[in-house]
């Protein structure tokens, strides 16, 4: 062993990584260097300085990260096996994260056990407040890691905890807190504070937030194993907590279902008077369609989206079937084919406001992918099913033309499901007698890659409502 | 004689365990860096404590109120039940937020709440408390607002912006099954709010006209929670709704609770809690459907999961025909097929196999594990032989029957 690098309590990730460096730097391989970390001094010889042109190791940022939350493994072999995975990797023998080789395989475990210990020290430090200094509440936690871990974890309380001083002390290290500086020193009073009177409110919230009717006493100690314990106030109580829990679960089980109180039934009714009456006219007719069940598609979307406009008006513009964002929204035609639609209309001469809009299917149909929803065509028996309440809406508003759009709304309005694209620009006679007007659904447009096809399918698509709009003037 | 602070968090607390869920993840990074307020929050969550009950305890869980207008037949806190009643007041719960946030007790608060008055006024009241740590206390920890469906817009919008999650309960899957146990409730209603969050979610996202980013609305996602074994629904309706809430309003989770004897209990509800491996079982099929792109016909048989194994087990042992899974060779779909693989380990699969073929021994420092694996998968040197065929599989991992007790 020729080179003994002396490595500081407080510090030492930083004097690892230096002394790595440098001893990369010198090509000293592994077997020549050990890290010392019990505090004596060895004398031994000094390390080399890197050579100013010595090539820089290029290792992937996770592995930086990794090895430098492995050292603050307990395990003193940690830095020369970190080290010698750094000269590993120089060499090129070995590859980041190839956890068939036991030295990998080892420090990526070590890794993962000083990340856990950092992940249990954000969670069961327990502050308890001290005496203020200024304007400043003031906290100390005392705390015992498994792993030399204070100055990989403690940045994380500097984060949360900012308006406030506190000091985490722990067997080995301190770390201080003050006026928004973080500093670590060599623990010099191995104690916990004193208690602060929040401690019984928190045992009282613990031991009410439990539920004795479902023990499982192992999937807590998987979590929060008994040693962690010792500086978690709330869990004095467990012994007893568990010691009661049959006893207590038992009782709820075999208390007989008791009586309302009198206020419960006069709570009811008030509540009752205060909904308003049934609604009437086209509303009923949309309550109503809310509970459909005529097809199954209803359930699975949120709400019945019922069509929208004046009842009295003379144009009535029939699409397919809500979309995604109708379906949110509760209203028809206001997605990306809607947001079409409307620029169309403009264009076209056609004002929203005087049309009723509606669909000839009135819940959306999709099928779910993850977390999105795919559209799925309406069938013949769902748009059949669903005739019954476009009829209606017909029937109320009484227009003096229809516009089809696309296909499905061709078939609802004229019973023919023939192929839009042979029937676009004509008319057809609806139900009792209802002139349709037929041309394409604005999402076809939509669905064009082809930016030129697409521009001139939109011009033919405010062609056909020009015609529309001159059409119900003659009439 | 009124009541305490202790007592009342000992009633309010009581109140409020029977909701499962305790999260703290996801949402946005804050913190309090600068030294002008405290809390952070952003990546994984963290549990401060676990209770005997094995939940994490993650959050200060309280309901504002227990006082309750509404009439659920398993709620505790129902009209009709004899529970002891309290109210917090505004100050109260921020208060107990602020100091057992503090000494780290906490990642933060979860608010619910009875129906008082109208849902309107509770709404209104639960905002204000979410209100008031945020600007007067400057608390950038985690908060979880339960939203009352029936509540107004603009109550809604105001909760959003101050809460990290929002959620509603759907409670039951089903509308007959509300009908039945929860009269006041309606799946329809529940359904629209849902999609409101989800809206005003999609419209914080986009950028303004001067190109700047909007104030995230609920950054943490929307929640939902359904309760197990209350009323008759399966398994299977179970997972089809949660499918169906996942794609209609981009849930981050749906929980799943077993139905639990509660103090004071209704003549309509079933006399025996359903068995909780039922609720762990659901949860293992949720991680499938959500994870491993299982779509929820394929699990179960009749309509339930298998208690005694674990829901890809059971599928895997139901299609023994596409086993045994060559690990070097199948794709990933295939591969998160394979019991006792995790994502992760899958993952860490695909990139080994990249630099050589894997042997048996490999998989195990991958992460995989081989009780469960080895009889469906084919690596170098390795091979199940009869073992994918042998018919006493399912007896290999189900736990043995138990013996009748003859009396």
């Amino acid at each position: 062993m020729t080179y003994v690098v002396n490595l500081p309590r407080v510090g030492f990730a930083q004097a690892w990584r230096e002394a790595a460096r440098r001893c990369l730097g010198a090509e000293i391989p592994p077997e020549e260097v050990s890290f010392n970390t019990s505090g004596g001094l060895f004398a031994a010889r000094e390390l080399p300085a890197a050579p100013a042109s010595a090539p820089a190791l290029k290792i992937p940022r996770t592995a930086v990260q990794t090895l430098e939350q492995a050292i603050c493994h307990r395990d003193p072999e940690v830095f020369s096996r970190a080290y010698a995975v750094l000269w590993a990797l120089g060499q090129g023998t070995l590859r980041w994260g190839d956890r068939s080789v036991p030295m990998m395989r080892k420090l990526l475990d070590q890794a993962k056990a000083v990340g856990r210990d950092i992940h249990k020290m954000h969670a069961f430090v327990r502050f308890r407040e001290g005496p203020a200094r200024g304007d400043r509440r003031a906290f100390a936690a005392w705390f015992e890691p498994e792993h030399n871990i204070v100055e990989a974890a403690t940045p994380f309380f500097a984060r949360r905890f900012g308006d406030m001083d506190w000091v985490i002390a722990t067997p080995k290290v301190t770390a201080t807190f003050r006026s928004g500086q973080l500093s670590f020193q060599e623990t010099e009073n191995p104690s916990p504070p004193p208690e602060d009177a929040t401690e019984a409110l928190w045992c009282t919230y613990y031991a009410s937030i439990f539920n004795p009717a479902r023990l499982m006493i192992s999937a807590m100690q998987s979590e929060m194993p008994k040693k962690a314990w010792k500086n978690l106030p709330e869990t004095r109580q467990i012994p007893e907590l568990i010691r009661t829990a049959p006893e207590r679960a038992r009782a709820m089980q075999d208390a007989a279902p008791t009586m309302p109180p009198a206020h419960a039934a006069a709570l009811s009714r008030a509540r009752k008077e205060t909904m308003g009456p049934a609604p009437s006219g086209m509303k009923a007719l949309k309550h109503e369609a809310a509970t459909c069940t005529r097809c199954p598609i209803g359930p699975c979307a949120t709400q019945v989206v019922w069509g929208e406009g004046p009842e009295t008006a003379d144009l009535m513009i029939v699409g397919e079937q809500p979309g995604d964002q109708e379906d949110l929204a509760g209203r028809p035609f206001v997605g990306p084919a809607g947001t079409l639609l409307d620029k169309v209309m403009q264009e076209a001469g056609v004002q929203r406001d005087e049309a009723y809009l509606t669909n000839a299917v009135k819940h959306f149909k999709f099928s779910p992918r993850g977390k999105r929803r795919v559209h799925e065509r309406p069938n013949a028996g769902e748009v059949q099913a669903c005739k019954w309440w476009l009829d209606q809406e017909i029937a109320r508003v009484r227009p003096r033309a229809a516009i089809a759009l696309g296909a499905t709304a061709a078939l609802a309005l004229t019973g023919s499901g023939e192929r839009i694209t042979r029937r676009r620009g004509t008319i057809e006679a609806g139900t009792g007698g209802l002139p349709v007007f037929l041309t394409i659904h604005p999402a076809f447009i939509l669905r064009i890659p082809d930016k030129e096809r697409a521009a001139e399918e939109r011009r033919r698509f405010v062609e056909d409502l020009s015609i529309v709009r001159e059409t119900l003037r003659e009439m | 004689m009124p009541l305490s602070l202790s007592e009342k968090l000992s009633i309010l607390a009581d109140a409020a365990k029977y909701d499962a869920s305790c999260a703290s993840s996801g949402g946005e990074r804050r913190d309090a860096r600068d030294g002008k307020g405290f809390g952070s929050t952003g990546g994984a969550g963290i549990c401060h404590s676990y209770a005997p009950d094995g939940r994490c305890i993650s959050l200060l869980k309280i309901l504002m109120t227990n006082f309750c207008i509404y009439d659920c037949a398993y709620c505790v806190n129902r009209v009709s039940s004899r529970v002891e009643r309290a109210r917090f007041t505004v100050e109260e719960v921020v208060y107990l937020t602020v100091e057992f946030y503090r000494r780290n007790y906490i990642e933060g608060l979860f608010l619910s709440s009875g129906i008082i008055r109208s849902p309107d006024d509770t709404m209104a009241d639960m905002v204000r408390i979410v209100r008031t740590l945020r600007e007067q206390e400057n608390f950038r920890g985690y908060v979880h607002l339960k939203t009352i469906p029936d509540a107004s817009p603009e109550l809604l919008d105001e909760a959003g912006k101050w809460a990290d999650r929002l959620s509603i309960n759907v409670e039951l899957p089903t509308q007959s099954g509300l009908d039945q146990l929860a009269p006041e409730k309606d799946l329809g209603e529940i359904r629209k709010a849902m999609a409101g969050v989800r809206l005003r979610q999609e419209a914080s996202w986009e950028l303004t006209y001067r190109g700047k980013r909007k104030a995230r609305f609920a950054p943490a996602g929307q929640s939902t929670q359904m309760i197990v074994g209350a009323d008759g629904s399966d398994d299977a309706t179970i997972l089809r709704q949660s499918t169906n809430l996942y794609a209609n309003y981009g849930l981050s989770r749906v929980y799943y609770s077993a139905f639990s004897p509660i103090p004071d209990s209704t003549v309509v509800l079933p006399l025996k809690p359903p068995p909780l491996q039922r609720e762990h079982r659901l949860y293992q099929a949720d991680w499938l459907l959500r994870f491993y792109g299982f779509k929820a016909e394929e699990l179960g048989q009749k309509g339930m999961l298998d208690l005694d194994l674990d829901p890809k087990l059971a599928w895997a042992l139901a299609h023994r025909e596409i086993f045994p899974v060559d690990v070097n060779r199948a794709p990933r779909e295939t591969l998160l097929r394979v019991p006792g693989f995790g994502a992760k380990s899958v993952a860490r699969i695909l990139s080994a196999r990249r630099h050589r073929s894997l042997r048996y021994e490999d998989l195990a420092a991958l992460g995989a594990v081989m009780k469960n694996a080895r009889a469906f998968i084919l690596a170098e040197g390795w091979s199940p032989r009869g073992l994918a065929d042998a018919d006493n599989l399912r007896a290999r991992f189900a736990p043995p029957p138990e013996q009748l007790a003859l009396f």
